[in-house]
Formats: C-alpha cells, structure tokens, sequence
C-alpha cells in the first residue's frame, strides 16, 4: 500500500532495471534536524529520487553530490548545518545541523 | 555499497528479520549484522542489540578508534484491528501509510472481507485463537472496535498479557466503565487494565469514521513517539 517508505526496495528494483543508484543516509544529527537518524534518499542515475533525508531543504544539493558519486564510485560523508543569508547556500532552516553518508551502488 | 549487500538486505526486509547495516567511516568497509550472529566481534554484536532494541540509528566509536555507523532495520510495526467495522476500514489505510503491518481480525466473514479490505491481512479466527497465533510484542498495537463484548473481551485479555506498547477499545465512557468491571471480575489489575485507551483515541471531536480513525492513529502515535 504505502512505497514512500521502501526507499531500499525501490534503488534494488531501479538496478534491476541495469540504471545506476546512489543512497544518501542521514547517520547524526544535532538539534531541531528535520529526519532522524537512518532516513534514506535513493537517487537513480537521472537525477529521480524517493525518500527524504531533511525536510526538503538539502535534497538538491544530496542529489548532484550523489550524481557525482556515480562518477567518482567513492562514498562521501558531508555535514549540513543551518543556512545562512546568502541565497545560494544550501542548508537547513530549521537551526539543526545534520552529517550525510552518500554512497553509490556498485556492481 | 555492494549491490548484492542491498539486494541481501532487501531480503531481509521482505523476510522481516531483524538486522543492522554496519558501515565503518573511515573506508565506507560495509556489512550486515544479524543479532544472532556469534562469528562477530562481541563490541558490535552488543551495539547492534542495542540499535535494534532502541530502533535507532548511531554512529559508534570501535574499541580500534575507527567510527562506525549502525543502521537498525527492524520489521514494520504491527497493528492489530479487532472488528472488521467501518472504522478498521479508515484506520487499516492510514495504519499502512504510517508503515504498520495491519491484521484485521473478525470470524463475522461478511465484515472480514477482501472486498471490503483490499490487500489486507484477514484472519476470520475466533479473538482469542488469533491473538495466540499472532502473538503481539512490543512493537504491536491493538485495537478493538467491535463494541461486542463475546469479540472484545476475548482480544482485550490477550492485550493485557502481552508486552503490547499500546492497547485502545472503541466505546464511550459509558461501555468503557463496564468493560473495566468486567476485565477487573475476570482478575485484571486496576493498572494493567489501565492500559487500555478507552475511550480511543485523542479527543479532536472525530465524527465520521476516518475522522475517528485519524484520532486513533495520532494516540498510537503518541504513545510511541513520546
């Protein structure tokens, strides 16, 4: 019934298909952080994405790092805290500050 | 990670077996961790434990100093409709949505039906019966909604000897009070019948039978999360 909570079950089903999958997993958090610890993003290699691991704030910026992980093969570890006024920085508006294992999928 | 670690994992899921996947920082070194599993180093076997039993996620410090993220996958949560009435209808859907495993339970056939609970886990055993063969844990909430005592009280006994995290009967003040007198002649203590949410659900003035429902899943909620 629900699909919006099998992030893992969609990125296996996605290299199925022979496309090419990155995970991003939220593993700390500090504060008021939007998702707790262990939420998942699945990114497949067009950019198309299910889950969630803030409140939608840093989701675009998860998805070019792990576009670039596909590329790179290597897992990366990036910390998010809370934006500040430049409108181009990418961060958290709820004042929390969270680290981010994005990995791709080998093989 | 290893697609074949991902595919392994996703069939854990699907068998609903409890499991971590361990990932250390430092060199992204990935595996899953299975509580059971006596070849692994006592250090991790015990904080996989933990991060099951807590259904949390942590990053760890290994006796060697290397950082370690554990990741708990625990089976879904279950909830336990007794009475196939229209409010289990409401209360099955948002239940599924929220990620609970639901069983409706009702041995009235014409109210425990594929037709009126599209995809759902049906069991038209007796309460009594169907509670021992489910077995609830902790991670199990039940509910019932029948208003008849032959139905409920049966479900609501097997509620009360189990580690059940949350435990509702449908029915006002009134049938409530009754059901108590009844539950408490039977043997049930004054706090293990306290247990039980009755009436269900929060007080947000539900009227229809999803309203009800959505109040009912929020006290869930509630007892869970705080």
């Amino acid at each position: 019934m629900s699909n919006h909570d099998n992030v893992l079950e969609e990125a296996a089903h996605w290299l199925g298909q022979g496309r090419r999958v990155a995970l991003a997993t939220v593993i700390e958090t500090w504060g008021s952080a939007p998702r707790p610890v262990g939420s998942q993003l699945a990114i497949r290699d067009d950019a198309t994405f299910v889950g969630s691991v803030s409140g939608g704030c840093i989701e675009g910026d998860v998805v070019t790092r792990a576009l670039e992980t596909l590329e790179t093969g290597k897992t990366e570890v990036l910390e998010y805290g809370v934006s500040d006024a430049m409108a181009w920085q990418v961060g958290l508006a709820c004042g929390g500050r969270i680290r981010v294992m994005i990995e791709p999928v080998k093989g | 990670m290893d697609a074949a670690l991902l595919r392994e994992l996703v069939a854990a899921r699907a068998e609903k077996r409890p499991t971590v996947l361990a990932t250390r920082l430092t060199d992204g070194i990935q595996k899953l961790v299975y509580p059971s599993d006596k070849s692994q180093d006592s250090w991790l076997i015990k904080a996989v434990s933990e991060a099951l039993a807590g259904d949390k996620g942590a990053v760890i410090a290994a006796p060697d100093g290397t950082e370690w993220f554990l990741n708990p996958f625990n089976p879904p949560l279950r909830l336990i409709l007794v009475g196939a009435v229209h409010i289990a209808q409401p209360l099955a859907a948002i239940a599924s949505l929220a990620g609970y495993d639901v069983t409706v339970v009702d041995p009235r056939t014409s109210f425990a039906s594929s037709e009126r609970f599209p995809g759902m886990t049906l069991v038209t055993d007796w309460p009594d019966e169907a509670m021992a063969a489910l077995a609830p844990d902790a991670r199990t909430a039940i509910v019932t909604l029948t208003h008849d005592p032959k139905l409920d009280d049966p479900a609501l006994k097997a509620a009360l000897a189990s580690p059940a995290f949350y435990i509702g009967a449908l029915g006002s003040k009134k049938t409530h009070a009754a059901r108590v007198a009844r539950l408490s002649e039977a043997g049930f203590t004054e706090s293990g019948i306290a247990r039980i949410h009755g009436p269900v659900g929060l007080a947000i003035g539900a009227k229809s039978p999803a309203e009800i429902a959505i109040s009912i899943m929020a006290e869930i909620t509630e007892t869970l999360r705080t």
